[in-house]
């Protein structure tokens, strides 16, 4: 049986199939791991509800431990404590910036009033060229965990993987 | 767990997933027709959000029943009888302002609610509330906009919206019934009891309402019945579509 520090390493090559740059380690899905007599056992938790990357990032996080030398491998799906952006790691966020998405700024407004009669929206820098000049155009993008934003500077939209 | 508890509980999580599941699948309706191409993607975006808290919730009322259901066999194979939704969240899409009023009434009621269930005694259930209150937030800040947009918008946006928020108002009261079932899992500390939310709802509702020049509709009769199975025609047709591929082909995989 492998130690717990090479099954991490192993779980770190797997990457968010939306956001190939991105480990899932790095995302903060990985809540843990460890080993049960001769089973392997990986906590993980869902970024949103309906996210449809799930299955697809249990199944390759299974074989990666696996191919680490797990003979048994079991992956447990928990919703409590809800996942938040603050479990993004530095690494992660340099690698969102890197590839082009935004990385999320504080997590969702706790103590704004329950319905905004005036929308404030988060200051967004844009990850092509650092201006703060930048403009929500939506902030439902192309995946549940994403805003579209667009840069006034170089006229550049771009994803914002918005604060949850 | 004993079973007249059981039976609560899963009674319980059939009002919660199907209420999701029923509204998550007419916003899906929106997918290729809505206005602007951002409107598309938010409104399929937080279909996503609803179906996946469905199938959560589905999947652990099928666990709880113990009959060996999943959350697709629920969905999928329950007539229109077994369903457990509130009336409003089956009428049809209707034009976009229609859609944003629902949203924007039922999230508001979906805020209030999750962030009670969130401190359920079911941790489960806690946990999945937990997680659905901060995307429900998203789609009460989407609807609010919008709301604002419309109601303090144009003299065709606004006499829409003002339609909506009439012919949805009646569909309200139901959000707010309890029964014997909620009061037993309430007093256990694992249910929310959604009457003691009305008040707040209807605070914030005016507030905003108010706010996008709107009137707060002031009618006083309310529909009834989902609850228990009794639905509106439309609940059916709608069943229909969306269960016919999964009837047609039982247990295909793609």
């Amino acid at each position: 049986m492998p130690e717990v520090g090479a099954l991490w390493e192993a779980a770190a090559g797997v990457t968010d199939p939306e956001i190939p740059v991105l480990s899932v380690v790095d995302l903060g899905i990985v809540r843990d791991i460890r080993v049960e007599g001769e089973e392997v056992v990986a906590v993980i938790t869902p970024t949103y509800s309906g996210c449809p990357a799930m299955e697809v990032i249990a199944r390759e996080l299974e074989s990666a431990l696996r191919r680490a030398g797990a003979a048994r491998v079991r992956v447990e799906t928990v919703y409590w404590p809800a996942w938040t952006t603050d479990w993004i790691s530095e690494r992660g966020r340099v690698a969102l910036r890197e590839y082009g998405i935004a990385p999320p700024a504080k997590p969702a407004a706790a103590g704004e009033e329950l319905v905004p009669l005036t929308r404030r929206t988060d200051r967004v820098l844009c990850p092509y060229c650092g201006s703060s000049h930048t403009q929500e155009r939506s902030e439902f993008g192309p995946t549940a965990c994403k805003a579209i934003y667009f840069c006034n500077d170089c006229s550049q939209p771009f994803e914002y993987f918005k604060p949850l | 767990m004993d079973s007249a508890v059981r039976a609560d509980l899963f009674e319980y999580l059939l009002r919660l997933g199907d209420d999701r599941l029923v509204l998550g699948h007419r916003l899906s309706e929106w997918c290729g027709h809505a206005p602007i191409l951002e409107e598309d993607i938010a409104l399929a975006n937080m279909a996503l959000d609803l179906i996946g808290q469905a199938s959560n919730l589905l999947r652990l009322a099928g666990e709880i029943e113990g009959a060996g259901r999943d959350e697709d066999a629920l969905a999928y194979f329950r007539e229109a009888i077994e369903f457990r939704n509130a009336l409003i969240m089956e009428l049809p899409r209707g034009d976009f302002a229609f859609t944003i009023g629902r949203q924007f009434l039922v999230s508001l009621f979906g805020v209030l609610y999750l962030e009670q269930l969130a401190r359920s005694a079911h941790e489960h259930l806690a946990g999945i509330a937990a997680k659905a209150h901060k995307e429900v937030r998203y789609h009460l800040r989407h609807s609010a906009d919008w709301l604002l947009k419309l109601g303090d918008g144009t003299p065709e946006s606004h006499q829409r919206m003002q339609r909506a928020l009439d012919e949805l108002w009646p569909y309200t009261g139901e959000l707010f019934e309890t029964d014997e079932i909620e009061r037993r899992l309430a007093e256990s500390g694992v249910a929310v009891d959604s009457s003691t939310l009305q008040t707040r709802w209807l605070e914030e509702a005016s507030r905003a309402i108010e706010a996008a020049t709107l009137a707060v509709p002031n009618e006083s009769f309310m529909h009834t019945g989902g609850r228990r199975g009794r639905h509106t025609e439309h609940l059916g047709h709608m069943l229909a579509e969306m269960q016919i591929v999964a009837r047609s082909f039982p247990g295909a995989k793609w």
